[in-house]
């Protein structure tokens, strides 16, 4: 599309990136109508724009943006399963945020400290993205730190996308990032975080035989397709239109 | 929407260094941590603000509005109250 195609710029991380802050966003936008209160519905279709805008810029360096999003199967999406796991109920959905966004903000910091061909979208990202895990956190203080049921809801979400969060930290080719390290400041991150929110760090598997993850080489978990569907059978019933 | 008995709160946001805070609207919001998040998200995403208050909505004592002529009526006919006498030199721009 631009200047900088293709050649320059690593397709797959592109791709990988993009493909993360794109599915995570029409996640997120899910919740436009169902939030728990209207303020909360706000700081969530927020975080889901700021996500958009990351995506179409990562999408426009791999390729055309909207026939990435819109015309790709299922298989050729590159993105982490974590993200596009369904938002169940409101501390599943604060969960997957401080796992992922915990992830995008120490990634983020790294690579706008680089000087890599994504360093200039990473030193804009790192902003937004400081608020998402701030967001994150506060809410799993609170839910965690709150009632019975709160704390309860939260342990099992916590628990139940524990599995996921293996693959975060699966190196993505043309990403120049020390990744054991990335995994070890994640951990004590959200160690601390989980810590103060009263709960316990899952003891489930993160990596092997029954840890989740190969989002990044195109294997989705059931829910993503019906995702998909929706995400893409407006642009696939009506090709070419715009408003 | 569920109704929420979270309390509600006033949201004043200064638009640029050296003006004062503005009066913007009101949330709700479960305490003052996200309430200032919530006024975040609410007022001050399209950049108006470089700082915000949040001041919880029963803190603010108000006059009534039946007690509207004993508070404000007096002034109105008193024009010797009013710098309205003066020329305005034309240097002066924001008066």
């Amino acid at each position: 599309m631009t200047a900088a195609g293709p050649a320059t710029v690593p397709v797959t991380a592109a791709l990988a990136l993009g493909d993360d802050a794109l599915v995570l966003s029409h996640r997120l936008g899910e919740w436009a109508g169902h939030a728990p209160v209207l303020e909360e519905e706000v700081a969530l279709a927020n975080i889901a724009l700021d996500l958009l805008g990351q995506a179409r810029v990562l999408l426009s360096l791999a390729g055309d943006e909207d026939e990435l999003a819109f015309l790709r199967e299922e298989r050729s999406f590159r993105n982490l399963q974590l993200v596009e796991q369904p938002n169940g109920d409101f501390a599943h959905t604060i969960a997957r945020q401080l796992y992922f966004s915990t992830y995008q903000h120490l990634l983020h910091a790294e690579l706008a400290a680089g000087d890599g061909p994504f360093a200039p979208l990473a030193a804009k990202a790192v902003k937004e993205v400081a608020y998402h895990r701030d967001h994150a956190e506060q809410w799993t203080l609170r839910l965690g730190d709150g009632t019975e049921t709160s704390h309860e809801r939260m342990r099992r979400a916590c628990d139940a996308l524990w599995r996921f969060t293996g693959e975060l930290f699966q190196p993505v080719e043309g990403l120049d990032v020390d990744w054991a390290d990335l995994e070890s400041r994640w951990v004590e991150s959200v160690t601390r975080v989980l810590g103060r929110a009263t709960l316990t760090v899952p003891e489930g598997p993160r990596t092997g035989a029954w840890s989740a993850g190969a989002g990044r080489q195109g294997v989705h978990t059931e829910s993503f397709g019906r995702m998909l569907a929706e995400m893409q059978h407006l642009h696939r019933s009506h090709p070419g239109a715009s408003w | 929407m569920s109704t929420t008995d979270w309390p509600l709160w006033e949201v004043f946001v200064r638009s640029r260094r050296g003006l004062s805070h503005t009066h913007a609207g009101s949330l709700h919001a479960p305490d003052a941590e996200l309430a200032l998040r919530n006024a975040r998200d609410l007022y001050t995403r399209r950049g108006e603000g470089v700082s915000i208050w949040v001041v919880p909505a029963t803190a603010i004592t108000a006059s009534s509005p039946d007690e509207k002529d004993p508070f404000f009526e007096p002034a109105a006919d008193k024009p010797y109250r009013h710098p309205t006498f003066y020329e305005i030199p034309d240097g002066v721009k924001h008066l």
